[in-house]
């Protein structure tokens, strides 16, 4: 499989400004800081994360929604950090967007006809005869029916609308797929519905897909491969299986034991790893590793000093901790000793 | 005699539309110390449930019938005033999104005070120092010097814990917390729910919990009620309702997760949209949606019987020998583990 998309480095700062006239910069919320990893072509990328992770940001700096402060996406073999609005116009319709509220992201003046043919108007695909017979294909193909050209937004329920959204982002047969929450707004009834649409349009279409979701549950169903982040930075990344049997970060298995499991047996034996307090302020993350105040397994001299780099510790399986879990599921004693007090520095 | 009793509760809206009737035919019990969970997906009428047990909906376009009675006296009838002692004191409510919830302009001690101050015959110095307390006890660090921060100095998870004690400021007998961890990241849920559990055990308080969440349920109910397009579509203890489900709907629900434990290709789906309650399907509400559905179905609603000699409570026209079947299948597709 060859690599449809390559991030380097890549930061997303936003600055906070003092003054009027004379603005100048007094801090900066760092919202994506440092994030490298990459999308190979026909693969689904999980992103989970807390709220103010910076996962939104990221998925917006990938379709340059955002202009990254510093770091340089690849999309398809190309360098698209720094391409201009109209150099970018013939690559947005390779790349395109699903985004959360299926409310709010129709315009309820418009017809669904409308705005699932916009992508190829702006695109200039095909004249007007051949749009219509587009749309109506697309709308069949994400199970709605070719009649739904003519009504309004309002006459649909969230699940529907989200197919909307989705028939949207595939009219012009982009190659990436980032969807934002994709199903976090919908009935539980019909989340399965649109999870599964996508991933049968996936196989249909060889779609890549970026998906990023806090329901650990839904990304762990839809992923391939599972990008976990915190205050932004890439704490783990591992394929779907290996980081839920075997996670390293304390992050990713506080994260996971969070996870309430419809199972009540399982419940009443579970020992969820609860974090103490909240995820700190990005404006000034702390020192060392981002993760170390909230950190059951916080060695001082060690965490609050080193920042801890995204080390590939098996194949394909990289994780950014001093010391990872040994085994997993971890009851919160042993979680508190790590095996080796010596910081584990090296990537063996 | 049961802490709670809801008897037949049924409300019905005037809306421009037409009447909606959100809530048709609810009964249940609850006991000293119990926790009873209500599922159900948007429109299902769980909230309204909750807000009408409370006197919470708007009087001017509401009518509520049947009984809710908590000690013998009956909320639906009772005067205003009398309604009014016994909010806050007696059974107190936690709201879903504590960002809306909480007063922007006031201290979040004062929030706290007022709650106070309307039902007890205390002094200022009092009420500030029980709000003090009331915020120690859902771990609030610092909570004397916090007490005079405003809402939007907390967080999201602080300002949840902050709604959760004023609900047990005047240590009421119910609490009813209707998803109060919805708007929350999982780490937090997890820690919310930590806490209103060990409230639970030291003031033995019974709780309604009312989610979308499986999960959610799963963990802190005792007794869980589904409830579908307004009526109750199944009613039983936990371990029931996830091990042996008996209605239709709940076994699509449960199929249809995705679960971390599981690895599936394909979640099993339930086909269409939850009902529109402004003219909700003839016969039972769920049959549109079911693969099971029957003539009868279609023409009859089936009642809310038990099946065979359980107390499991259950609104479906299928024969229990199908359901065992069904039931049993379901269950055992949740249980092969992804090897």
């Amino acid at each position: 499989m060859s690599t449809l998309l390559s991030v380097e480095n890549l930061k997303m700062h936003f600055p906070i400004t003092r003054g009027i006239v004379f603005q100048k910069q007094v801090a900066a919320v760092r919202a994506v800081d440092g994030v490298s990893f990459e999308v190979k072509s026909g693969e689904t990328l999980g992103i989970v994360g807390e709220s103010g992770c910076g996962k939104s940001t990221l998925a917006r700096c990938l379709l340059r929604l955002l202009d990254p402060t510093d770091g340089t996406i690849m999309f398809d073999n190309r360098d698209i950090t720094h391409l201009s609005r109209a150099e970018m116009r013939p690559l947005r319709r390779e790349m395109m967007m699903v985004f959360q509220d299926p409310y709010a992201s129709l315009n309820p003046r418009k017809r669904v006809g409308f705005t699932v043919a916009e992508p190829l108007e702006v695109n200039g695909i095909g004249t007007p005869a051949d749009r219509k017979r587009r749309v109506q294909e697309l709308l069949e193909v994400v199970g709605l029916s070719p009649e739904h050209y003519n009504r309004f937004p309002h006459e649909f329920s969230g699940g529907q609308r989200q197919r909307i959204g989705v028939a949207r982002a595939l009219a012009v047969n982009p190659k990436l797929i980032v969807c934002d929450e994709p199903v976090s707004a919908l009935d539980v009834s019909v989340q399965a519905q649109i999870l599964n649409l996508l991933k049968d349009l996936q196989r249909e279409f060889g779609l890549t897909y970026v998906v990023i979701a806090h329901d650990l549950n839904v990304v762990r169903h839809i992923s391939d491969r599972v990008m976990v982040m915190y205050l932004g930075k890439i704490v783990e990344l591992a394929s779907d299986r290996e980081l839920y049997k075997h996670p390293l970060h304390p992050y990713t298995g506080a994260l996971m034991s969070a996870v309430p499991a419809p199972n009540p047996k399982l419940a009443r034996e579970r020992r969820p790893i609860v974090l103490e307090g909240d995820v700190p302020n990005p404006i000034n993350p702390p020192d060392g590793c981002r993760f170390h105040p909230r950190c059951p397994r916080v060695q001082s001299g060690v965490c609050d000093v080193d920042e801890p780099e995204l080390l590939e510790v098996t194949t394909g399986h990289s994780r950014a901790c001093h010391f990872p879990l040994e085994h997993w599921p971890m009851s919160p004693e042993e979680l508190r000793q790590p095996a080796s007090t010596a910081p584990a520095l090296t990537a063996t | 005699m049961a802490l709670l009793e809801v008897e037949n509760l049924k409300t019905t809206f005037k809306t421009d539309d037409g009447i909606v009737t959100a809530v048709d035919g609810v009964s249940f019990t609850l006991e000293k110390g119990e926790t009873l969970g209500i599922v159900g997906e948007s429109g299902s009428g769980k909230s309204v449930t909750c807000l009408t047990i409370m006197g919470l909906n708007d009087p001017r376009n509401t009518v509520s019938e049947g009984a809710a009675r908590l000690d013998g006296v009956d909320l639906l009838t009772t005067d205003p005033e009398s309604l009014r002692a016994l909010r806050g004191m007696k059974i107190a409510m936690i709201f879903q999104d504590p960002m809306t919830s909480l007063n922007p302009v006031k201290k979040i001690g004062w929030q706290l005070e007022e709650a106070v101050l309307v039902h007890r015959d205390v002094s200022r110095k009092e009420s500030r120092a029980l709000a003090i307390e009331a915020m120690k006890s859902v771990r609030i660090p610092r909570a004397e010097q916090r007490v005079d921060d405003y809402p939007h100095q907390f967080s999201g998870g602080m300002r949840q814990r902050v709604m959760i004690a004023m609900a047990l400021i005047n240590e009421p007998e119910i609490v009813i917390a209707d998803e109060p961890t919805t708007a929350l990241d999982v780490t937090t849920q997890a820690q919310i729910l930590d806490l209103m559990n060990e409230l639970q055990r030291e003031r033995g308080m019974a709780i309604i919990m009312i989610t979308h969440d499986l999960g959610v349920v799963a963990e802190v109910a005792d007794e869980v009620i589904v409830m579908y397009g307004g009526q109750v579509a199944e009613h039983a203890r936990v371990d029931e309702i996830f091990y042996h489900p008996r209605h239709p709907y709940t076994w699509g629900l449960l199929g249809s997760l995705p679960r971390l434990d599981l690895e599936v290709e394909r979640l099993a789906q339930i086909p269409g949209q939850p009902p529109s309650l402004l003219n909700p399907p003839s016969g039972c509400r769920f049959h549109p949606r079911c693969t099971f559905a029957m003539d009868v179905c279609r023409i009859e609603v089936p009642p809310l019987v038990s099946f065979g000699e359980s107390s499991h409570l259950q609104r479906c026209w299928l024969d229990d020998a199908t359901k065992e079947r069904e039931s049993a299948r379901t269950i055992a597709s949740l249980q092969q583990e992804a090897s």
